[in-house]
């Protein structure tokens, strides 16, 4: 017997899966888009059931909020038409990224996901200078509860934190600097 | 060529470049604004007061000793810019008591009201002072031919105007003084 | 791991979807009223009278009252919902149809769910406990709030696309442009308050909204500790709700009509009802983070009795702050003008983004100095 539980997770399970197929299968971009949308908000009610309001509700923010409306903004300033997508890939160089990619995701599901270094918090793979923060201060006991990211984020993971940002102001600033790179090149020209 | 003047603009001051004490003054401005008098003319029950030379509903008028004074020389229908006036002439009886020397009379005289722009051309051209545009301004109907004003509607509406010329009055006058043209 | 289901789950489903359907009816209804209020107290401004026709058979023969509904214009709404209602349909033969049917939903359904976490007053049980009245009272109401309510975009972009207008598309584009800008000056501006609420040994998080709401009983307001974080949520409330002067989507005078420029009849009044719910919904959000929530004035204790009187006169008094604020949010449209487009991205930018990262900074240091003067010097 199925118990409510079971069939909530189903039904977002194949929420989000179903979603994540639609968006590689449909022709029109909007389509994808909206696709892409319904699979992120079943992935958020998945991170619900899993008593985890606070990711939950960040994933619905941050990405179907923002993420994909920027998404959405591009594709209809750009009038993205249906036949963009029927583009074969011709260029090798893509084909041979693509299938590089493939393999990683099915290394991560298949290898990280069965590794018990992965799962248990104990044993975590990270260097042991971000062990130690995590030990100097009083620790929290793990939950869901937002101050306890929070005390996560600000101790044991400050360093990737750290260095995702600085990824992310890197990044920002090659845009800025690619933008303004093409504006300069037209008043020479 | 004329010279232009270029008027410098004054620079803003800071209350003025921070935005919020303007929206605050505004503010104030439409909220005393609430309680000042309505000037809205509830319609149906109160009615606007009507300026004299008022150009509304045109109609035909009678002269005051309740003569019909349109002689349909189809005037009107010539210069009316839409079109909107139709006028079937007929003859007046000649044993008319209060009408000789008057031979003809519209027979049927119509105006469409859906057509009528109220532009007056027709009260300036008549030559009888017969069409007037009076202070009627609200026509309404359910259908288009409740729209179209009849001869026998038009004087309804028009009345009878007070006339400074009474023409045949005059014309009767001087024939019997002998001098008829 | 499900444990915080309970053992009858169709009754407290069946309940749930009760009171749901409550908090639907209350904010439709307040929804409807705020276009009554917006008519009438723009028609006073401009000094007219507003509508003073609409009247149901027999009530005005009441004495007194009758007439006096009337001439309020109390069933108005009612008149106008109706109209909705009953005119044609007509889809343009040149729409995306699934897309023009979708989005009017997409509109109205983050309207209507923001709701569920919004508290609205304080319920005092005869044993002495006390416990908020909302439908969800989330630890993180406010990134609720803020997740969902961010999603109501997707209507009026789909709309503007899927009309296949440039007008209305110009719309769809303006509005998302305006949303993603003012989301990040108005995420910003309410950090200040999470930290200054989050005193150190808080039971709840800061980020509960029925938690700040209940942290400004006996002390100050919110406004007052922080004027200009409670200054740029409200502009970014204003942005954020497509009010004047930033009603980008719509500015009839450019685009015609904005994004519902190829709407009518039924999914139009959709459009217009998620309008005003959010309103409604901003209105009530500012009034428990900055103005204090079912709680009496600030600096004083609420005079009522902790029963079921104090309760009721706890959710009156919420309420008339939210509707103080919906008359704020038509004063401010019927006084200023619409800002050009290029003056809203300039205001959401340069000056509202950059504003609220200063009042942030402000505000750690100043917290930092309150909670450990020695960590500073």
């Amino acid at each position: 017997m199925m118990s409510t539980v079971d069939l909530l997770f189903w039904l977002f399970a194949t929420l989000s899966v179903g979603g994540g197929l639609s968006m590689v299968f449909s022709k029109h971009p909007v389509s994808a888009a909206m696709f892409m949308i319904v699979s992120l908000v079943g992935v958020a009610a998945l991170f619900v059931l899993l008593e985890s309001f606070f990711l939950a509700v960040l994933q619905v923010l941050v990405y179907a909020g923002a993420v994909m409306v920027l998404f959405l903004f591009i594709i209809m300033l750009l009038d993205v038409g249906p036949d963009a997508a029927k583009q074969k890939i011709t260029n090798w160089k893509t084909g041979i990224f693509g299938f590089f990619t493939a393999a990683l995701l099915v290394y991560l599901l298949v290898f990280l996901g069965n590794s018990n270094d992965f799962v248990n918090e104990g044993t975590s793979s990270w260097p042991a200078l971000i062990e130690d923060s995590a030990t100097s201060g009083q620790s929290l006991p793990f939950s869901t509860n937002v101050s306890s990211f929070g005390y996560g984020l600000m101790t044991k993971y400050m360093l990737p934190v750290q260095i995702a940002g600085f990824m992310l102001l890197a990044a920002m600033i090659g845009v800025i600097i690619l933008s303004k790179k093409d504006v300069q090149q037209k008043n020479d020209g | 060529m004329a010279k232009t003047v270029v008027l410098e603009r004054k620079p803003l001051s800071l209350s003025e470049r921070t935005y919020l004490p303007q929206i605050v003054t505004g503010l104030k401005t439409t909220f005393s604004n609430m309680f000042k008098p309505k000037v809205t003319l509830q319609y149906p029950e109160e009615r606007p007061v009507i300026p004299n030379d008022y150009r509304g509903v045109p109609t035909l008028v009678k002269d005051p000793n309740g003569r019909e004074k349109c002689v349909s020389c189809q005037l009107c229908e010539f210069v009316c810019p839409p079109k909107a006036i139709r006028i079937t002439p007929g003859s007046v009886p000649e044993d008319q008591e209060d009408r000789e020397h008057v031979e003809k009379a519209p027979q049927e005289f119509e105006i469409n009201m859906l057509r009528c722009i109220y532009c007056g051309y027709c009260q300036e051209v008549c030559p009888e002072e017969a069409i007037f545009l009076q202070e009627q301004y609200s026509s309404s109907g359910y259908s288009r031919e409740e729209m179209i004003n009849n001869k026998q509607k038009l004087y309804e509406l028009g009345g009878t105007l007070p006339d400074r010329h009474y023409k045949w009055d005059r014309k009767k006058q001087a024939e019997l003084d002998g001098n008829a043209h | 791991m499900m444990d915080w289901l309970p053992e009858n789950i169709w009754f407290s489903v069946g309940l749930k979807v009760f009171f749901a359907l409550m908090m639907v009816g209350a904010v439709m209804t307040m929804a409807g009223y705020s276009v009554l209020a917006e008519r009438k107290v723009s028609a006073w401004m401009q000094g007219r009278v507003g509508p003073n026709r609409t009247v149901l058979p027999l009530v005005d023969y009441i004495p007194v009252i009758g007439p006096l509904l009337k001439k309020l214009g109390i069933f108005q709404p009612l008149a106008d919902g109706l109209k909705f209602l009953f005119k044609e349909e007509i889809v343009p033969g040149h729409v995306n149809k699934f897309y023009y049917y979708l989005a009017p939903l997409i509109a109205l359904v983050p309207a209507l769910t923001t709701m569920t976490v919004l508290p609205f007053g304080q319920m005092y049980w005869p044993d002495g406990s006390v416990t908020t009245l909302a439908l969800a009272d989330l630890e993180v109401g406010i990134l609720f709030v803020f997740a969902v309510s961010s999603l109501g975009v997707y209507g009026i972009a789909l709309a503007g696309w899927s009309s296949n207008n440039k007008y209305s598309f110009l719309g769809g584009i303006r509005s998302s442009a305006q949303m993603i800008s003012y989301e990040l000056a108005m995420g910003l501006s309410l950090l200040p308050v999470f930290l200054w609420v989050s005193v150190p040994g808080a039971q709840t998080s800061g980020l509960s909204i029925s938690g700040i709401a209940n942290f400004q009983e006996g002390s100050a307001w919110l406004f007052l500790v922080q004027p200009l974080s409670a200054l740029i949520f409200l502009i970014a409330l204003f942005a954020e709700t497509n009010r004047l002067p930033f009603d980008m989507p719509e500015s009839e005078t450019d685009l015609v009509g904005g994004f519902h420029t190829e709407y009518g009849s039924f999914k139009f009044g959709i459009f217009f009802v998620a309008e005003y719910a959010h309103i409604v919904i901003g209105s009530a959000i500012f009034t428990l983070l900055f103005l204090g929530g079912w709680h009496f004035l600030p600096f004083m204790s609420d005079p009522w009795p902790p029963n079921w009187i104090g309760t009721l006169l706890g959710v009156g008094w919420f309420l008339a702050k939210t509707i103080f604020l919906i008359f704020f949010f038509i004063w401010i449209r019927w006084t200023l003008p619409r800002f050009r487009y290029d003056q809203v991205m300039h205001l959401g930018w340069t000056k509202l983004l950059p504003l609220a990262l200063a009042n942030l900074i402000i505000y750690v240091l100043i917290v930092t100095l309150i909670d450990q003067p020695s960590s500073l010097f």
